[in-house]
């Protein structure tokens, strides 16, 4: 058999299916559960293509029984199988959220490190497609926040397969991310920089190493998923006025690599954190704060600048939705603020 | 299906062991947390002593806990609840460990971070929840697992009465019955969801008929008796094994103590603990074994000295070992 050492490139969705059907084929104890991930291939796609080459042994189509098949992959995993368990929408994890941050995420502590749980909780998150308030969150800080799962998020496809490889091989819960509008899906508009290259061997992108998405020297950009596709593209039209941004992609958020951040923001003096998920108590405030707390060796040379989704739920309406997560706009403008203010 | 001699003899001993072990436990977890112990003006502090925080015993509640798992093997798993001991004893967690995690001790199965409602023992396949009504899910997991790895090993779910009002009841045994998996649901219904008794919190009176729904066999044991309990968990697991699929049992049985520890039991009626104590289900057992011809004075008084002696070296074991350092505290987070 020769070496498939090609690249092709792929959308994030069909990296993060041949990412699953690689380590499916590398390793008989991973399986994946959810609704409508067999014939349908996940709402998201996620999983296309996987049911004819596994089956219905590996490839479960479950009821809408988040609770029960969550539950179950906590306790498959602990007797030795690698689940992967797709939550449709984040905004559902109110139905089953007690086996996930109860169970799940406190078991392997409460044992004393004696439990493994290999689960790979995947989900999608997102808005931009007017889905209204149940159906457009992003929420991964919410699972950063509580202790015991590693929080992977994406933001294109030779990562998400990457670090959906990783992922699968780790002995502990993770919840990978995907959102909906970098999935490269044929009936939602997607940012096309999450469409890359994606060698076709598989690979692993390890955790807790942030990705330089783009070099900058005046204003550092740090986001996540797809924010980062808003922030390279933003990063775009201020080099047009002369504003450098460094655009930091953390890829995930637990293990968060600080010091990747610290290191560029010691370099341009600049932060601009840029947030899909809830501005209030969030990522964009534990970034602010990791810089804050190095201000002994970090000189800025403008207050930090914070974007997220405001205190409100995702509005339905076009305008009101559009207004309400940032969009590259809204980047611009943060990026031309910072240039314009000085610290006191 | 009828107990062997051993079998009956392994219940009756392992229930003199719950019961010692939970009498033993209801006196050691007042230990300084009574005055004048404590802060002034207190009657009670649930965070002192070398037992902290809740504490819910299942004395009276042992023939559910025997007459299932006198038919599990090592390899079948066990999730049961925040009441937990008598399960645990059941499917074989070692006394020590478990007392010494109980009182917080770096040598207890969680090195002290899980605590009484929280034993992990992935040798003897055991787990419990906090959680009302999450035990299900996990075991329908374990019997997942096993099926996966051609195994015919079975899952036991544990869960109370109160729980089989949870979403996950009725999830689990919809999805365990779909998916025709090895897993054994059995309620254990002990009248009362902490105050409010069962009447009052459940449309049905037997929770067993609820099997109807997901067309699974469902039995209802109506005495709180070590082998009625074992007949009905035995064809269950059988069942189970040979992969014909869940069944749901549900148990009557009786709480001796509160719902927790210095819980003042206002809600129950004046007597209705010494009334349930006169069918006291380990004298039964005796009285059975002695009919049979199975146990005379001599041999009692062996079990019991037998007993005595493990419960008395498991506490022994959990007194005498060395706290956590602090600094562990962040560890195994993750492993």
């Amino acid at each position: 058999m020769a070496l498939a050492t090609g690249t092709r490139t792929l959308t994030m969705a069909q990296a993060i299916s041949e990412a699953i059907g690689q380590e499916m084929e590398r390793d008989p104890s991973v399986f994946v559960m959810g609704e409508d991930i067999g014939k349908y291939g996940g709402i998201f796609s996620a999983t296309g293509g996987l049911l004819d080459r596994f089956g219905p042994e590996r490839i479960m189509d479950t009821p809408i029984s988040e609770s029960a098949f969550i539950g179950a992959a906590t306790g498959a995993a602990a007797e030795g199988m690698r689940p992967i368990a797709e939550l449709m929408f984040v905004d559902f994890f109110g139905v089953c959220m007690d086996q996930i941050y109860n169970h799940l995420a406190k078991n392997t502590y409460m044992s004393g490190g004696r439990v493994r749980l290999p689960v790979v909780l995947m989900t999608a998150i997102g808005g931009g497609y007017n889905d209204a308030a149940q159906h457009s969150q992003c929420l991964y800080a919410t699972f950063a926040h509580m202790p015991g799962l590693k929080i992977v998020v994406p933001s294109n496809a030779y990562d998400a397969k990457g670090l959906m490889v990783s992922a699968i091989r780790d002995d502990n819960p993770v919840f990978y991310f995907f959102h909906k509008g970098i999935m490269g899906l044929p009936w939602m508009a997607y940012f096309e920089g999450s469409t890359t290259p994606v060698p076709e061997q598989p690979y692993a992108v390890p955790f807790g190493e942030a990705r330089v998405a783009r070099e900058g020297g005046d204003v550092t950009v740090v986001a996540v998923s797809q924010m980062v596709q808003k922030a390279v593209l933003a990063a775009e039209e201020a080099a047009k006025e002369g504003i450098s941004a460094e655009v930091i992609d953390l890829r995930t958020l637990v293990p968060l690599d600080a010091e990747s951040v610290a290191r560029s923001v010691d370099k341009t003096g600049r932060l601009l954190v840029a947030d899909e998920d809830y501005l209030n108590f969030g990522l964009t405030g534990e970034i602010a704060a990791l810089v804050g707390e190095r201000l002994g060796s970090i000189k800025l040379k403008a207050p930090i600048k914070r974007l997220g989704v405001p205190g409100t739920p995702i509005p339905y309406s076009r305008p009101l939705e559009q207004a309400t997560i940032p969009q590259v706009g809204h980047l611009v403008e943060a990026m031309r603020g910072l240039m314009t203010t000085s610290v006191a | 299906m009828e107990p062997t001699a051993e079998q009956l003899l392994w219940m009756y001993e392992t229930m003199q062991v719950i019961r010692e072990y939970e009498e033993v436990m209801a006196k050691v977890y007042l230990e300084g947390k009574l005055p004048p112990h404590i802060q002034k003006g207190l009657a009670f502090d649930i965070g002192s002593g070398p037992v902290p925080g809740e504490m819910h015993l299942a004395a009276g509640q042992e023939p559910v806990a025997v007459g299932v798992c006198a038919h599990l093997r090592k390899e079948d798993t066990v999730v049961g609840t925040h009441r937990p001991h008598h399960f645990a004893i059941a499917k074989g967690v070692p006394l020590k460990e478990m007392t010494a995690e109980i009182f917080g001790r770096a040598t207890g199965l969680g090195r002290g971070k899980g605590g009484h409602m929280h034993l992990f023992d992935a040798e003897h396949k055991f787990s419990c929840s906090g959680i009302v009504g999450a035990s299900l899910p996990p075991a329908v997991g374990a019997a997942l697992a096993a099926r996966k790895l051609g195994k015919d090993w079975v899952a036991v779910a544990f869960f109370g009465d109160g729980a089989a009002n949870q979403g996950t009841f009725h999830e689990s045994l919809n999805l365990a019955a779909l998916w025709k998996l090895p897993v054994v649901f059995v309620c254990e219904d002990n009248k009362w969801a902490i105050s409010v008794a069962k009447g009052m919190s459940t449309a049905i009176a037997s929770n067993a008929d609820r099997s109807t729904a997901y067309g699974i066999p469902g039995v209802r044991v109506e005495k709180n008796d070590a082998v009625e309990v074992f007949e009905v968990g035995g064809e269950a697991v059988a069942r189970a094994r040979r992969g014909d699929g869940p069944s749901l049992i549900e148990v009557k049985t009786d709480r001796y103590f509160g719902h927790f520890q210095g819980d003042a039991e206002l809600y129950r009626p004046k007597g209705e603990v010494e009334e349930l104590r006169r069918n006291d289900p380990i004298p039964a057992l005796a009285a059975h074994l002695r009919a049979r011809g199975l146990l005379d004075e001599a041999g009692d008084a062996a079990i019991r000295a037998r007993v005595q002696r493990v419960v008395t070296e498991a506490y022994e074991f959990a007194r005498s070992s060395p706290y956590p350092e602090s600094a562990e505290a962040a560890q195994h987070v993750f492993v």
